[in-house]
């Protein structure tokens, strides 16, 4: 053991110079083994030999991973013996079908309050003079990393028995105004709300950000011709504002649905899935690396995999209707 | 009516004041047009009547009812911005009934005003159409299409035609003409083009840094400018400015040269002045000053030249043909009606008239 890792920083020199002399020697003889060929022949072959190596990458480690996860999603615990569609039914019943509830608790609340909240906060912000200061306000927490927001909102939410000093702001608070502490991450409900509001806090500048420049990008004059047509502030809202921003809301939208299916660090750092607030992508860590059943965690993992897919098919698309316009 | 008095108007952003108290009278009916150069206040002045801008001082009233407390959208007026600025998300007729709707006119009504304006602009084939889908001239109908739908008590045009090429901005000049003529509703209308003002409008508001430097239909600030800025503001080709002094009866210049004046000029004599020549108002004569020819631009209807006169270079416009080359002498008489006299120091018109 102790021999291979004295190789270490020798292969981190080996790899920083030795793959690109490699790539560049590759491409190279690529380049001479074109001008053998007649012009159109060598100019068609042309792509292929400078695609040849990020496909050969994009294979081995995507493409092939995945195809690897769905065999095994159909295989037993150990990935030894085939099992038929029983990691599915597993997944889709019994103690599962709590997880895949909160999971779409999640799928809508989040993206639903996370959109809400930005609309109001890009709309309002714009209005007003200090707007610099509250954008920044709303874009801090994004630069906190998932893991240190949940340890964060932890001790926020942290809770005490009635009658013992509340260390938790929130409880702090209510134990102020003299009412009782509230079990923030164990009353169930409560607690998913609760962890999804975290999500909200670290995601709604990014959001806020999106929704403002587009909002900026609505023509003024248009907004004062609507203002002398007779429309108050929520009419050019909702009819002059609202739909020359669809295409930014329906990327917050996506962007956030995608995070909603994929949510782990939060439960994992907070509830670790307990009192009712596990989650797909958490039950996924749990069967791999606690239980050790391959099938399960493959199976969980290809069921994400192919509910986020037609949410990022969307974006894709839009992003290049976009770019078309 | 729709008349409108703007009282001692007076704005300001932080500590600087961007319109020094102006007034103003228009008429029911009337086309007047906020003419200058950029800065000077007249797209200012139209939003504070439109309620798009706060007025920091002094009263507007339109139709008899002051309209400063007054939200845009009870002013009753409507107003043709720059850029369109339509509805891109809706149709020529969404666009066209969006301020009836919002009223709560009933939907059938709604419909057949929208259909009388789109016929009177020639918009029906394009009525189902978005903005994206309009060129520059069939946009423009629609917003005069959304202005005249609301049949308001006055008109407000900010640069209309500013985004449209020369050609179809001489064809909408005359459709926004023609409309005030069918619909005689009160028109304010801002633009830094004279010759806009000049063709459209019943009266000109000849406005600089702020101040109105005079009021007055077209052809008085032509025959008539009151100072100096409005004589080389107003007439195209400009006005040419000699600098020089009175003695007597003539107009002497820096350089020497004389130009005997008529009328009785001998109160004002001794005086340093400024005389003005509208290039209109040199004629091609057999005795008079000599000048040189600069160059000759030929349009067609009436030969530019530029010529060298008391040491200056001056715009004349001859309706005649010039044979003369570049280089050639000219002998020129100069029309009574196109002289002007203005005070060297405050640029002031100088009576009696010539």
């Amino acid at each position: 053991m102790t021999d291979t890792l004295t190789f270490v920083p020798l292969m981190i020199v080996l790899g920083a110079i030795g793959l690109p002399a490699a790539v560049f020697a590759a491409l190279g003889a690529g380049e001479r083994a074109l001008s053998l060929f007649p012009g159109g022949a060598g100019r068609r072959a042309r792509p292929w030999v400078w695609l040849f190596l990020p496909l050969i990458l994009v294979i081995l480690i995507l493409i092939y991973p995945v195809i690897v996860t769905i065999f095994t999603s159909f295989q037993d615990a150990r990935a030894e013996t085939w099992v038929g569609g029983q990691n599915y039914t597993w997944a889709f019943s019994g103690q599962m079908l709590d997880i895949v509830g909160n999971n779409l608790l999640w799928l809508v609340a989040f993206p639903l309050i996370t959109l809400v909240l930005a609309l109001a906060s890009a709309t309002l912000f714009d209005k007003v003079r200090y707007e610099p200061l509250a954008m920044t306000i709303v874009i801090l927490p994004t630069a906190i990393s998932f893991t240190a927001g949940s340890v964060i909102w932890t001790q926020m939410y942290s809770f005490q028995p009635s009658g013992s000093p509340q260390i938790g702001t929130l409880n702090a608070i209510r134990a102020l105004f003299g009412a009782d502490p509230l079990p923030w991450l164990i009353q169930p409900v409560v607690n998913n709300f609760a962890l999804i509001f975290v999500a909200v806090w670290l995601q709604l500048g990014i959001a806020t950000l999106i929704l403002s420049s587009a909002i900026k990008n609505v023509g003024s004059e248009m907004l004062e011709a609507a203002r002398l047509d007779g429309a108050g502030e929520w009419r050019i809202f909702r009819s002059m504002i609202l739909p020359n921003i669809l295409p930014s809301v329906l990327v917050v939208l996506t962007t956030m649905i995608i995070a909603a299916l994929k949510v782990f660090d939060i439960v994992y750092v907070m509830t670790n899935g307990n009192f009712g607030t596990d989650v797909i992508a958490n039950r996924l860590y749990y069967e791999l690396f606690a239980v050790n059943n391959l099938g399960h965690a493959s199976a969980i993992a290809v069921i994400l995999l192919f509910t986020a897919l037609p949410v990022a098919l969307i974006n894709i698309f839009q992003f290049r209707s976009e770019a078309r316009s | 009516m729709g008349a409108m008095t703007i009282r001692e108007a007076r704005k300001n952003y932080g500590a600087v004041e961007v319109l020094h108290g102006v007034s103003l009278d228009i008429e029911d009916g009337e086309f007047v047009i906020l003419v200058g150069p950029s800065g000077c206040g007249k797209s200012t002045l139209l939003r504070m009547i439109a309620g798009l801008e706060s007025i920091a001082s002094g009263e507007i009233t339109i139709a008899g009812r002051t309209v400063n407390g007054l939200a845009p959208k009870d002013r009753d007026i409507a107003m043709v911005f720059q850029n369109y600025a339509l509805y891109p998300h809706m149709t020529v007729e969404e666009n066209m009934g969006f301020s009836l709707k919002l009223a709560g006119v009933p939907v059938a009504e709604r419909k057949e005003r929208v259909a009388a304006a789109a016929e009177m602009l020639g918009l029906e084939p394009y009525l189902g159409r978005h903005p994206r889908q309009l060129s520059g001239g069939q946009r423009q109908r629609v917003a005069m299409g959304r202005a005249i739908v609301r049949n308001p008590q006055v008109y407000l045009f900010d640069e209309p035609l500013s985004n449209l090429d020369a050609k179809l901005r001489v064809q909408m000049r005359s459709e926004i003409k023609l409309n005030h003529q069918r619909l005689r509703t009160t028109t304010v209308y801002v633009t830094h083009d004279q010759i806009e003002a000049m063709t459209m409008a019943d009266r000109i508001v000849v406005m600089r840094d702020g101040t109105i430097e005079q009021i007055g239909t077209p052809l008085e600030l032509y025959d008539r400018p009151a100072n100096l800025f409005v004589a080389g503001f107003i007439g195209s080709p400009a006005m040419n400015q000699l600098p020089g002094r009175l003695e007597g009866g003539t107009f002497v210049a820096e350089d020497g040269t004389c130009i005997p004046l008529p009328g009785d000029v001998s109160g004002v004599s001794g005086r340093d002045v400024v005389l003005g020549i509208r290039p209109e108002g040199f004629l091609p004569a057999m005795e008079g000053l000599t000048a040189e020819v600069v160059t000759v631009e030929p349009t067609g209807s009436e030969t530019q030249v530029m010529l060298r006169l008391a040491g200056q270079v001056l715009t004349a416009a001859f309706r005649e043909r010039v044979t003369q080359r570049p280089g050639d002498a000219i002998t020129l008489g100069i029309e009574h009606a196109h002289l002007h006299l203005f005070d060297a120091a405050t640029g002031e018109r100088i009576g009696p008239d010539l």
